[in-house]
């Protein structure tokens, strides 16, 4: 049994040691990263820390990246529900060839949409706003809602639809509170992974967007070529990139491996 | 089962107009470029199929795509067995669960060119952690912008890195499905651990393993950011992968005809290699 839990500890210590290393860069001073190797911050300095909230050019990056998130994240959910209750309910004409046209659009590329997008998002006149960013992050996520509340939807047994049309519920009244209170772990897996995609994808956020709308891993690209080598200030946005993902990772903990699965297990 | 309601299309409605704009329109200006010539100033010359012939017998292309190949093969050779492992030790119940399970998750919770720029500061010869361990700790000379073997060893690491706790929560998912009563008949019967391994719980972890593969697949194959932000696609060309050889001609170059037209085969690769896997797998499932 002890030599059983070396494994995941194993993998959990190699997990961690970037992450430690990048935090532990962030307090340093560039002198002292400059100056050679050292395990640990030799003098503790929030410098790089002080520098991000009170530039606006990058705590904006910031509120950016968050505000085109949350844009997204609503958007996806919301469109994904009732598709997703159609896929898991009905049979109609095309549902197969439909759900597989979904999944070709995750297999998709980012690099291969980059130019089309920034022609077709200035086209438009969105180019450089939240929205745009909100709306381009849909192509992946929304077929991603979608399968994973499809999931979730599965599971629920349509006897309960049933009974409640029988008891003269409207849908709408019984898709907001029966249904939906119902597959709630399902809503909260699916926000988390649009969150997720849209968090991390830098590719189409950088080329959607120019100074109004630029995500923070954006300013980050430039600072690191422009300003020189400030590899201290570089560590500290890296690392308060990972805390929004560390609270959100903790609410769905329980539910992480099943949303993974797409709610099919 | 599933009621007859063609009415169900206005509830897919939204999703369908939503992903249309952003797959069909951008697809259309990717299919009108791989035909077409210019010159700038919006003028258009008709093109045929040259830039499809073009880049499919340039060596350049095959370069890439064989390098592409390579990565994504070494990847799923190392992530899905090692995954499964992880999973396999993971314990079952108890207080160390959640913790497991948040702090495998967290390195995919990164945004993808913060992964790359994390392992380059963690991989400089000099100050890196990794970087002065293997030079002055164990005295092998490692330097990723320089030997072509370490960059690439560099960005397979921090794929494995990166990813391997995708295959490893899809395992567990499936592992903690299993009912004790089939490991209690396991014990009854005497069974091996591995006779528990292959005729139980791999059985079990099937479907999450065709997605986990799957996943990893297309994942692997369109990966962009984290090399190009690592490496740069150096040295020399050594880790330029078909993404990032895209990138270079379609916004480096400005080479619209060939790029879209590389843009269509390298989809169109994807969409052949996803459907022959899908299949693959789970034809095996409908025999057993």
């Amino acid at each position: 049994m002890r030599a059983k839990s070396l494994v995941p500890a194993l993998y959990i210590l190699f997990l961690m040691l970037p992450i430690y290393w990048l935090v532990a860069m962030s307090f340093k001073t560039t002198n002292e990263i400059l100056a050679g190797f050292s395990l640990f911050p030799q003098t503790w300095t929030f410098d790089n820390y002080i520098e991000i909230f009170t530039d606006p050019t990058w705590y904006w990056g910031y509120i950016n990246s968050i505000i085109y998130v949350t844009m997204n994240t609503v958007i996806s959910v919301m469109v994904a529900l009732p598709a997703a209750y159609a896929f898991s309910r009905y049979s109609f004409i095309g549902d197969k060839q439909l759900f597989f046209w979904l999944l070709t659009n995750r297999m998709a590329p980012a690099a291969v949409f980059a130019l089309p997008f920034f022609q077709l998002y200035s086209a438009v006149g969105l180019f450089d706003t939240h929205i745009a960013v909100a709306l381009a992050h849909c192509l992946f996520n929304v077929p991603l809602a979608v399968w994973i509340l499809e999931g979730f939807m599965s599971g629920v047994p349509k006897e309960l639809d049933e009974t409640a049309y029988v008891d003269g519920y409207s849908f709408p009244r019984f898709f907001v509170t029966i249904f939906l209170p119902a597959i709630k772990s399902g809503v909260g897996v699916a926000a988390f992974f649009c969150f997720m995609f849209s968090w991390v994808e830098l590719l189409l956020a950088k080329t959607l967007t120019a100074v109004a709308a630029k995500p923070i891993a954006a300013v980050m690209t430039r600072t690191a070529s422009s300003a020189g080598y400030e590899l201290g200030l570089l560590a500290a946005a890296g690392t308060l990139t990972i805390i929004p993902g560390a609270i959100v990772i903790y609410f769905v903990r329980n539910y992480i491996a099943k949303g993974f699965a797409l709610g099919r297990v | 089962m599933k009621t007859q309601n063609q009415r169900a299309w206005f509830f897919v409605l939204p999703v369908l107009v939503l992903v249309a704009f952003n797959a069909l329109i951008p697809m259309m200006t990717v299919v009108n470029y791989s035909v077409q010539e210019t010159f700038g100033d919006n003028l258009f010359f008709w093109q045929g199929l040259d830039w499809f012939e073009q880049v499919l017998t340039s060596e350049r292309f095959h370069n890439a795509l064989g390098r592409q190949f390579l990565f994504t093969f070494l990847i799923l050779i190392i992530e899905v067995p090692l995954g499964i492992a992880i999973a396999l030790a993971m314990p079952k119940k108890g207080p160390w669960v959640p913790f497991c399970l948040v702090t495998m998750a967290l390195p995919m919770l990164i945004p993808w060119n913060v992964v790359g720029a994390m392992w380059n500061i963690f991989t400089l010869p000099d100050i890196g952690l990794l970087g002065y361990f293997m030079n002055h700790t164990l005295g092998i000379s490692y330097d990723m912008t320089q030997d072509p073997i370490a960059a690439w060893v560099t960005i397979i690491v921090m794929d494995v890195w990166h990813w391997t706790s995708l295959v490893v929560l899809l395992a567990y998912a499936g592992l903690v499905s299993i009912p004790n009563a089939y490991y209690q008949a396991a014990e009854i019967d005497g069974a091996s651990n591995w006779a528990i391994f292959r005729f139980i719980q791999l059985p079990k972890m099937k479907t999450v393993l065709t997605i986990a593969i799957l996943l990893r697949f297309m994942d692997s194959f369109n990966i962009y950011t984290e090399p190009f932000v690592l490496t740069g696609g150096g040295p020399g060309n050594s880790t330029t992968l078909l993404s990032i050889d895209l990138v270079k001609i379609a916004l480096g170059q400005f080479d619209l005809g060939p790029a879209a037209a590389m843009s269509l085969i390298y989809f169109a690769i994807t969409l052949f290699a996803s459907w022959l896997f899908y299949t693959l797998m789970t034809m095996n499932d409908n025999k057993s």
